[in-house]
This record gives C-alpha cells, sequence and structure tokens, in this order.
C-alpha cells in the first residue's frame, strides 16, 4: 500500500476507515495517530469522533450532517503535510511496576515458558522502550509493543474473571496496564499504583497513542506509599 | 431539588442519552440508547432537546415514584403502563402530579421502552454525557443500572407550557425481524459462500445476547483465512465472526476496537429495529448500498420523528 494515498473503506453508513497499511509497524501507526490529529482539529460538521488505531483511523460521523466529500479532502490534506512537517518527539511516560510476588501472580509461570528466571524476565521487561499504539479494550488500556519475543507468552486460555486495576501485563508482543478492574487474559507479571485513567479529566489517560513508555521497578513498600499518593490507585488489594 | 424514586427497577433500566461520543480515542466505549429513535421521540413529545436523558427500560419495566409534577411519554416496546392504577397512551406525553406512581405492567410488543421526562434526567454529567456504560462502570446514575430506592433528579423544564403530542413510532415486526447491512468491511475474509448464508439465513438472537452485542445463531459463516485482523475501530451494527462461524452484532455497548473481521455493518436506519430484539427472536439480513442506506435514513426520521401537536396538555 502507498502510504500518501491511505485506503478508505466503510464500515456500514456511519464510520469511514482509513487505512494506512496492514501490519503492525511503528511507522505506519505514526501516520494513523497524526492524521487523526489533523482531521480533528480540521473540525468537520457532522464528524463524531475519531479513533486512531494500529494501522487505522476510524472517522465515526452523522450520515445527515457530514460532507463526505469534505472530509475526504480533510484527509488527503493531513496525508501530504505528513511529508512537509516534521515529526514531534514521543512523549516519554515511565510507569513504576512493582514485579512479582501478590502484583505479578503469573511472573513465574511466564519464567517457565521462557525458560528464564523470574528476575531475567523483569531484566527484559524493563529493558524496552514500547510504543503506544492505541487505546481500547477499557477506557485507558494502551496496547503497547513490542515486547522481547523470548518472554511474548501467549493469552490464558482462560482469562481471569477478574485482573486487579493497575495489573501489567504481557500477550504476545503486546505489553498494558490495566486501568481498572475488568476480566482479562493477559499474563500478569507485576503492578504499577498509578493511576491511568481518570474520567472527565483534560487529560483522562496516562497513555495517549504515539507516547513511549518505560517500565521502572518498584519495591512493594514503595509500591504501597505511591498507591495512596493523589494520583495513586488507592488502596493496594 | 426533587426527582424520582425508583421503587422497582425492573430487569435492566439505565440512564441514556445520545452517547459518549469523542473520547473513543482514548478507549471510551459509546453507551447511549439501544434504540436511538425511541429515545429521541420521547425527548420530542415531551418538549426536550435529543440529547437530555431518558431511562432505557428493558423486557421487565420500572416502577417510579414522582416527588414532583412533571410531563412524561414513554416510547419504544410496548408495554402496559399505569399512573396510580390508570391506564396512560403509548407514544404521547401526559401529564404526571406529585406523588404519583408509574408503574409498567405486561409487555405486548419490542424489548425496550424509554422513558421521557420534560427537563430529562440529571445525573451527574462524565466525559461529556450521561449515558451509563456497563463496561466502563461510569456515567448514568453510579455507573450501573437502576436499583430500587435510587432518586434521580429531573431537570428544569425547557418549554413552557406544556403540548400534548402523540408521536407514530417505529413498526415493530411480530416474526423475522429484517436488517438491512452494507457489506464488509472484511467481505473478502469470508468464502464465497459467505454472503448468501448471510443473505438467505435466518439467526436466532442467542440468551448469551446483551447491550454490547448479540450471538446470532442458526447460521455459521464459514471464513477463508484462520488469520486474525488487526484490531480497528468498529460502529455500532458490525456483525464480526469469531473463527467458531457464529456472528456477533455489536450493540450500544460496544468496544472502541475489535479484532474479529467483519462481514457486514447494519445501516443505521434499522439499528433502531436491531435494538428492539431480545433473545429468541429471529432476524433476517438483507444487503443493500451505501445509497440505499442513506435514503433509508431520511424516510426513517420522517417516519419515527413524525409528532402531531393537539395542543396544551389539560
Amino acid at each position: 500500500m502507498d502510504a500518501l494515498r491511505p485506503r478508505l473503506r466503510f464500515s456500514g453508513d456511519t464510520l469511514l476507515l482509513v487505512e494506512f497499511g496492514d501490519r503492525i509497524d511503528p511507522a505506519i501507526n505514526r501516520q494513523a495517530v497524526r492524521v487523526a490529529a489533523a482531521i480533528g482539529r480540521a473540525q468537520l460538521a457532522g464528524v463524531r469522533d475519531i479513533v486512531p488505531a494500529y494501522t487505522t483511523v476510524g472517522i465515526h460521523f452523522d450520515p445527515l450532517q457530514t460532507d463526505l466529500e469534505a472530509v475526504e479532502r480533510t484527509i488527503v490534506e493531513a496525508v501530504t503535510a505528513l511529508d512537509q512537517t516534521t515529526e514531534p518527539a514521543p512523549r516519554v511516560v515511565e510507569i513504576p511496576v512493582c514485579y512479582g510476588g501478590a502484583h505479578g501472580p503469573d511472573l513465574d509461570e511466564v519464567a517457565r515458558w521462557a525458560g528464564l528466571t523470574a528476575e531475567e524476565v523483569v531484566q527484559r521487561h524493563v529493558e524496552r522502550t514500547y510504543r503506544v499504539y492505541m487505546l481500547g479494550f477499557v477506557p485507558g488500556f494502551a496496547y503497547m509493543a513490542r515486547v522481547d519475543p523470548v518472554i511474548a507468552v501467549p493469552r490464558h486460555r482462560t482469562p481471569r474473571e477478574r485482573v486487579a486495576a493497575g495489573a501489567v501485563g504481557i500477550a504476545g508482543e503486546q505489553t498494558g496496564v490495566y486501568p481498572m478492574a475488568a476480566p482479562g487474559g493477559w499474563h500478569v507479571i507485576g503492578r504499577t499504583p498509578l493511576r491511568m485513567f481518570t474520567p472527565g479529566a483534560a487529560l483522562p489517560s496516562r497513555c495517549m497513542p504515539g507516547d513511549e513508555v518505560r517500565f521502572v521497578r518498584l519495591s512493594s513498600a514503595e509500591f504501597a506509599e505511591r498507591a495512596l499518593a493523589i494520583d495513586g490507585i488507592g488502596v493496594a488489594r | 431539588m426533587t426527582g424520582v424514586i425508583i421503587a422497582r427497577p425492573g430487569l435492566l433500566s439505565t440512564v441514556q442519552d445520545l452517547g459518549r461520543w469523542g473520547s473513543q480515542a482514548v478507549g471510551m466505549p459509546v453507551a447511549g440508547p439501544m434504540d436511538v429513535y425511541a429515545h429521541r421521540l420521547a425527548n420530542l413529545l415531551v418538549g426536550n432537546p435529543p440529547s437530555l436523558a431518558t431511562i432505557e427500560a428493558t423486557l421487565i419495566g420500572p416502577e417510579l415514584i414522582f416527588e414532583r409534577g412533571s410531563v412524561v411519554a414513554i416510547t419504544g416496546a410496548d408495554f402496559d403502563v399505569t399512573l396510580d392504577g390508570a391506564a396512560v397512551p403509548h407514544t404521547a406525553s401526559f401529564r404526571v402530579r406529585e406523588g404519583q406512581h408509574l408503574r409498567f405492567g405486561r409487555r405486548r410488543l419490542g424489548t425496550r421502552a424509554y422513558i421521557g421526562v420534560a427537563g430529562g434526567f440529571e445525573t451527574p454529567i462524565v466525559a461529556g454525557s450521561r449515558a451509563t456504560s456497563l463496561v466502563a462502570h461510569l456515567g448514568g446514575h453510579e455507573g450501573r443500572a437502576l436499583q430500587a430506592g435510587d432518586r434521580l433528579p429531573l431537570g428544569v423544564p425547557v418549554e413552557g407550557p406544556v403540548r400534548h403530542r402523540r408521536g407514530a413510532g417505529l413498526t415493530l415486526a411480530t416474526g423475522t425481524t429484517i436488517l438491512r447491512v452494507m457489506a464488509g468491511p472484511q467481505e473478502e475474509w469470508f468464502g464465497p459462500a459467505a454472503l448468501d448464508i448471510l443473505r438467505h439465513g435466518v439467526f436466532r438472537v442467542s440468551p448469551r445476547s446483551n447491550r454490547m452485542g448479540y450471538r446470532l445463531e442458526g447460521a455459521s459463516i464459514p471464513r477463508s483465512t484462520g488469520e486474525e485482523p488487526i484490531s480497528e475501530p468498529v460502529p455500532m451494527g458490525a456483525i464480526q465472526v469469531p473463527p467458531a462461524g457464529d456472528p456477533i452484532l455489536l450493540m450500544a455497548d460496544r468496544q472502541t476496537a475489535g479484532g474479529y473481521p467483519k462481514i457486514a455493518t447494519v445501516i443505521s436506519a434499522d439499528l433502531p429495529l436491531a435494538g428492539q430484539l431480545a433473545p429468541g427472536d429471529l432476524v433476517g439480513l438483507r444487503i443493500c448500498t451505501r445509497h440505499e442506506a442513506l435514503t433509508a435514513l431520511i424516510a426513517r426520521e420522517r417516519q419515527v420523528l413524525h409528532v402531531t401537536d393537539t395542543g396544551p396538555l389539560p
């Protein structure tokens, strides 16, 4: 696919998908994130929501209020402008994590799967920087990649009924943080004391598509202390 | 502030408005009514703008006690409803006085009724909306379905002297409900027979269905590839097909993005018909073009939002 000529597809009569590629790739995702921002700035009549994802931008629109030709012109302009503007430096987000023990119930299982010690799994998780490709599943849940293939354990065969708020998990080459308690199939190796999502705040999500994330180790004593801070998850259960 | 007390909640009653649009980029589900036309009509009949909050009741309706007088309209599914024991009309505005009990009884047709009140239900606005998201546990009343003893504040009516209005509403089918769909966006992921199965199959809404989506049983749709597409944004009405082949129709509480291929998408003119389905109901699908979808939507607006005004309410 030509990067400068994204493919346009309709999903029904209320969603236009702008597709920049067919693989998970930072360059493709960067285009989606930047074009989504440019379409947002255009404030087009009838457009209800603009959603960047791994390789696509979804434009939700009211079919009775939207000039689709204007939308397509805006997409073309935004894509053309990508070439002429310099790439802004990504925002770097640091997420402290207490690995293993009660906070990371699956760490030992991941270590056995990988043929490593638990310590080595943690080492491999913290030494990479991850890109936030998209948010979904529950509010504020950031899909990040890529996890070191040696520790890229697939999802549990049967999902847990409840994964705690702040849980840090691995699903294949993706890693992510559960912003709220939810059912989930990711292998949980640790937990952050930080609140990841605050509904109604000006910037409700700590992570946004395009951000770079680094995980840093935290002791369980530090975890307990930070969980009770103003931006913490509260009671550290 | 006075409001409405929930004496009995019914099976699943939630506060809904037009949905939490504009925050899907952070993974926030839209929520909103399953039958947006019934919601809009309930507001229209009581003189509200369409954005105000109504109560969506499901299969078994609630009982409400009004702490102050107001004007009410009930739309959508057809229930026997009484006010202090006296029958009230469906799809029409009527007056409620302080202390009166509004009670839902037997359901005749449809699944979801909407209760509109002049001024709307003024639950707190969260991320720009009052819609209850049962998935994200926010919006509406404490982010959950209504329970006995809940108290919902009422807003100040927008309109002065309230009018007696009557609407037509949606015509609901008693047999198989036909929903029109546009093919795609991933019809190429399916074998050549798949669209024929979609067109000619009769599906039954599974008991494992809820506000997030309906599982459709009865005709499995074969995929031509074992691969999974990369997660992408999804609209209400998308029909996704997991590997097992039983399609899932995504509804109001859908997630913002999905990773199963979508063979077709229900057009917005027919989404209110889908919103009136319950487990056990039968569904047939017909493929149409985007142009036909737009024509159908204009016709739906005229049909459902047509209201007759017969003067001031007594």
